[in-house]
């Protein structure tokens, strides 16, 4: 007798607890696996659905595995893959200029709206940004602007289409946020609004590579009056406090009592306080983790995590079940309908070595160049072939073997795992997850309970 | 194409980078140590760093000591003594670092050849790490070891002399370990006969090959039997054959204290025990999350025994055994209780294992039973970590939240897979503490 529910969704970032979600809509029970914590503590936990096309072919619908040998690699005017993109200010309107393999051409913008639905009530009201189908732009802590469509509400004072003057915080020692460059990097991109930067001591002294979560600790509890003290070093570094509307730190101001810290700095500053999206470990992507595993466990989803699905059992064409490795020994997960939600290359739910590229779950077909010098452009912010490749879906988001038929009759893919997508230079990973896996999630959801 | 003919771009030239790291298997992490792209989620969920603000942090006691030590005449950094084995970072770890293995071997290093052996910490650590030769002697007069070992002078000298803390009240000795109630009881005859009836009754072939071999640990043969004899009678209505084969420590705290020559010594009579009943067609059994979290994990990664794969492959946590093979959850939902509310703690080993939600999606079906997740801070205690005089204030601090969460739970009674965790939430609270199966042999039994 094995584990058994009717859905069983594989990964634990956005796109697996979506799946998971909109499965158990269907009234299915449901288990989610995941093995590592997701990357989503690596993420800035912004919402992006689609902010920029890239334009260098890799949105012409060029097909990932073209077999373009390196002489073939002539530049298109205009800087070719050199990264260069168009901001997209309404990513509903902007869905029928990506390419055709794109997952988001494949479940089209009302999935993209269901998952966002999901998003919204999944996390309560932690996150803005449901009232507009607009992008929001978000200060980066690299001082740049980010096209964004649901952001948490600590960061929503900060939008840069605000226009009040800013001041930015950062804390000396702290290398991950150098808030006179960002400040800089701002006023130099124009922004609608007067921008300085200051550096400031931290009120409580830490070893010298503290971490996030030490900072927000020591505001959470106040630590040896830390907000006070706060405060009073960002007067003192700057006297004219009371010519800028708002003040931005990077998001450490607090993990549990974030908004009491908030609040509190923002009566001693007399300005409205924001918080700035930081690198890894990210306090904003670990605090969204947490929302929806809160979500999930409300929704009576099961969880399973700690260990990695290896494999899988399958007879007629139809997966029985998944297998778990539990050191050494493979336990069977069994199912009606499961999604494949292990994320990309980061996630490691698309594996590569020097040979090639596989899906190493269930084996699913992985378009790539043969030659592995095809896989990457020279420049860095190029339009890698990589960075698209996954698993390709049917009309129903079924992994498809070489032929176009579906590997499986009951597997879906969601998130990372599905290729087509340029999430980074689109800023679109987030919104990938949530629209295919509320897709994903719900056809299971069906399926099982039919 | 032919591969010979692809012209690198970045170099032009024919060559082809090779993998310099062969699958060799043996003991060098470099390979491990050069996956950790230092994102430092580890750091963020070591819950001693979280309360040290000295402690450098999984990330540094892992990878970075590995490199920093393969420079000859580099010494151990002596923090990695204040690492307490809970393992977290393994699961954190999103590049798959092997961090316990490293933390463990480093350790193992530092105190063979770094620490003073006739210094105290080390006599008292050795004391500690080998708990179960204390409790063999205890058990022998347990009424007379109860009063000593806390009774208030005994417990001031040993704290000064020793730095064990006063602070904590010693676990009572039962007055019958587990190995004399079963050998009372008849031992695998009795059991066979009891598996039997069970099959009989549940309509099971009467020669079905169930069979388990029973890994107990010390703390409930020495400390507490009950859980021990809960999982018989619970295995036994399912129809298994138990044996209760010879066996040491598991060597949990021996890892945990850098006493790996004694945690190998036990680890071999463990594995030849049960490995001779794995080829038998038995199936080794643990009531204790870090029993088979050692059996399963520390076993293969810091030892070279035969037939530890195989032991390693067929070791199970109790109630993870019977999910597996057995409807247990159509088992419990035709079952009830009388009323009562628990404030459940996942142990730190059994959250590495993947065992951390098990009893709370379990009891969730079972009539009369509220069951309230205390949430996902370590307890910190790790064994024999809060038991030193120097460690106890960190280890209360790291229980803080747990203890927070367990006053607000509705049940005051708590339940955890992990006998030291079960200390820590009685001494914090003084909650009464249960084991899954204790609940389990009510509902079924």
């Amino acid at each position: 007798m094995a584990i058994r529910e009717d859905v069983l969704v594989v990964g634990g970032g956005i796109a697996g607890a979506t799946a998971a979600l909109a499965a158990a809509e269907s009234g299915a029970t449901v288990r989610l696996l995941s093995h590592k914590k997701s990357t989503l503590r690596q993420a800035s936990g912004l919402i992006d659905v689609l902010g920029a096309i890239p334009r260098d072919g890799s949105s012409d619908g060029a097909d990932p595995a073209g077999d373009r040998s390196p002489g073939d690699r002539t530049e298109p005017a205009g800087g070719g893959s050199t990264g260069e993109s168009e901001l997209v200010a309404d990513p509903f309107e902007a869905i029928g200029r990506l390419p055709e393999a794109h997952p988001y051409r494949v479940v089209g913008g009302g999935a993209i709206r269901d998952g966002l639905e999901l998003f919204d009530d999944a996390v309560g009201g932690a996150y803005e940004g449901a009232h507009t189908d607009r992008n929001a732009l978000v200060i980066t802590h690299g001082g740049t602007v980010k096209p964004t469509a649901r952001y948490p509400e600590s960061v929503a004072p900060g939008l840069a289409s605000a226009e009040r003057d800013t001041l930015l915080v950062g804390f000396a020692g702290l290398t991950d946020f150098d808030a006179p460059a960002a400040a800089a990097h701002l006023d130099a991109a124009g922004v609608p609004f007067a921008v300085d930067g200051a550096t400031v001591e931290f009120p409580v002294r830490f070893r010298d590579d503290a971490l996030t979560t030490r900072f927000a600790k020591a505001l959470d509890t106040d630590e040896s009056n830390a907000r006070r003290r706060l405060a009073d070093a960002v007067r003192d570094a700057d006297a004219d406090l009371d010519g800028y509307d708002r003040v931005g730190f990077p998001a450490m101001l607090g993990d549990d009592e974030g908004e009491a810290v908030r609040t509190d700095l923002e009566d001693r500053l007399g300005a409205s306080v924001f918080q700035i999206p930081t690198g890894p470990p990210s306090l904003l992507g670990t605090q969204l983790e947490d929302l929806l595993f809160d979500a999930l466990d409300a929704a009576g989803v099961r969880l399973a995590s700690g260990n990695p699905a290896v494999g899988y059992e399958a007879s007629d064409g139809r997966i029985d079940s998944v297998l778990v490795d539990r050191r050494g020994r493979e336990v069977p997960y069994a199912a009606e309908e499961f999604v494949l939600a292990t994320g990309g290359l980061v996630g490691k739910g698309i594996d590569s070595d020097r040979e090639s590229v596989t899906e190493p779950v269930f084996g699913c077909h992985v378009p790539h160049p043969e030659d592995r010098y095809d896989w990457s452009e020279p420049e860095a912010f190029g339009g890698h072939a990589f960075a698209r490749f996954g698993v390709v879906p049917d009309d129903d988001l079924r992994p498809a073997g070489e032929s176009g038929e579906p590997e499986f009759e009951n597997l879906r893919a969601a998130g990372g795992v599905l290729g087509g997508a340029d999430t980074a230079r689109e800023k679109s990973a987030a919104g990938v997850s949530l629209a295919t896996g509320a897709y994903a999630g719900r056809r299971a959801g069906e399926e099982a309970t039919r | 194409m032919d591969p010979s003919a692809t012209d690198g771009p970045a170099t032009g030239s024919d060559l082809e980078p090779v993998s310099v790291f062969g699958d060799d298997g043996t003991m060098d992490l470099r390979p491990g140590a050069d996956n950790c792209y230092k994102c430092s989620v580890c750091d963020t969920t070591c819950p001693v760093a979280e309360v040290d603000d000295d402690f450098p942090g999984p990330k540094f006691q892992g990878p970075e000591q590995w490199r920093l030590k393969r420079k000859e005449g580099s010494e151990i950094d002596d923090s990695i003594m204040s690492c307490s084995n809970c393992m977290r970072c393994d699961d954190a770890c999103p590049s798959s670092v092997p961090l316990s293995q490293m933390h463990n071997t480093a350790r193992g290093e530092y105190v063979d050849e770094q620490m003073d052996k006739l210094s105290v910490e080390y006599v008292r650590n050795r004391i500690l790490a080998n708990y179960r030769t204390s409790a063999w002697f205890a058990s022998k007069v347990p009424r007379l070891a109860n009063f000593a070992m806390n009774f208030g002078p005994t417990r001031w000298v040993m704290e000064k002399a020793m730095g064990i803390t006063s602070e904590r009240d010693f676990p009572a000795f039962a007055t019958q370990t587990f190995r004399e109630w079963w050998r009372n009881r008849g031992g695998a005859d009795a059991s066979r006969r009891n598996a039997r009836e069970a099959r009989e009754r549940r309509g099971d072939p009467v020669d079905a090959d169930k069979k388990v071999a029973y890994f107990h640990g010390c703390y409930s043969n020495y400390n507490t039997p009950e859980v021990a004899k809960a999982l018989v009678r619970v295995f036994e209505s399912f129809g298994y054959e138990i044996v209760a084969p010879e066996q040491r420590c598991s060597g949990t705290p021996m890892f945990a204290n850098g006493m790996l020559a004694d945690a190998e010594r036990a680890a071999e009579v463990n594995v030849a025990s049960f490995a001779d009943l794995v080829e038998e067609g038995y199936d080794a059994v643990a009531s204790c999350t870090s029993c088979s979290m050692a059996l399963r994990q520390e076993y293969p990664e810091l030892f070279d025994i035969e037939g530890i794969e195989d032991v390693a492959e067929n070791t199970f946590e109790a109630l993870e055994y019977l999910r597996i093979k057995e409807d247990l959850e159509g088992a419990i939902a035709d079952a009830s209780v009388e009323e009562q509310a628990f404030a459940y703690h996942a142990p730190c080993h059994a959250r590495n294992q993947g065992l951390d939600r098990q009893a709370l999606e379990l009891f969730r079906e079972l009539d009369g039973v509220a069951m309230e997740d205390v949430g996902d801070s370590c307890s910190g205690i790790s064994g024999t970590y809060g038991w030193k005089e120097e460690k106890y204030e960190t280890s209360m601090k790291i229980g803080e939240d747990m203890f927070e969460h367990m006053h607000d739970a509705a049940g005051d009674v708590g339940m955890t897979e992990c006998p030291t965790c079960a200390m820590q939430m009685e001494h914090g609270t003084g909650y009464e503490i249960k084991h899954p199966l204790q609940l389990l042999e009510e509902a079924l039994c």
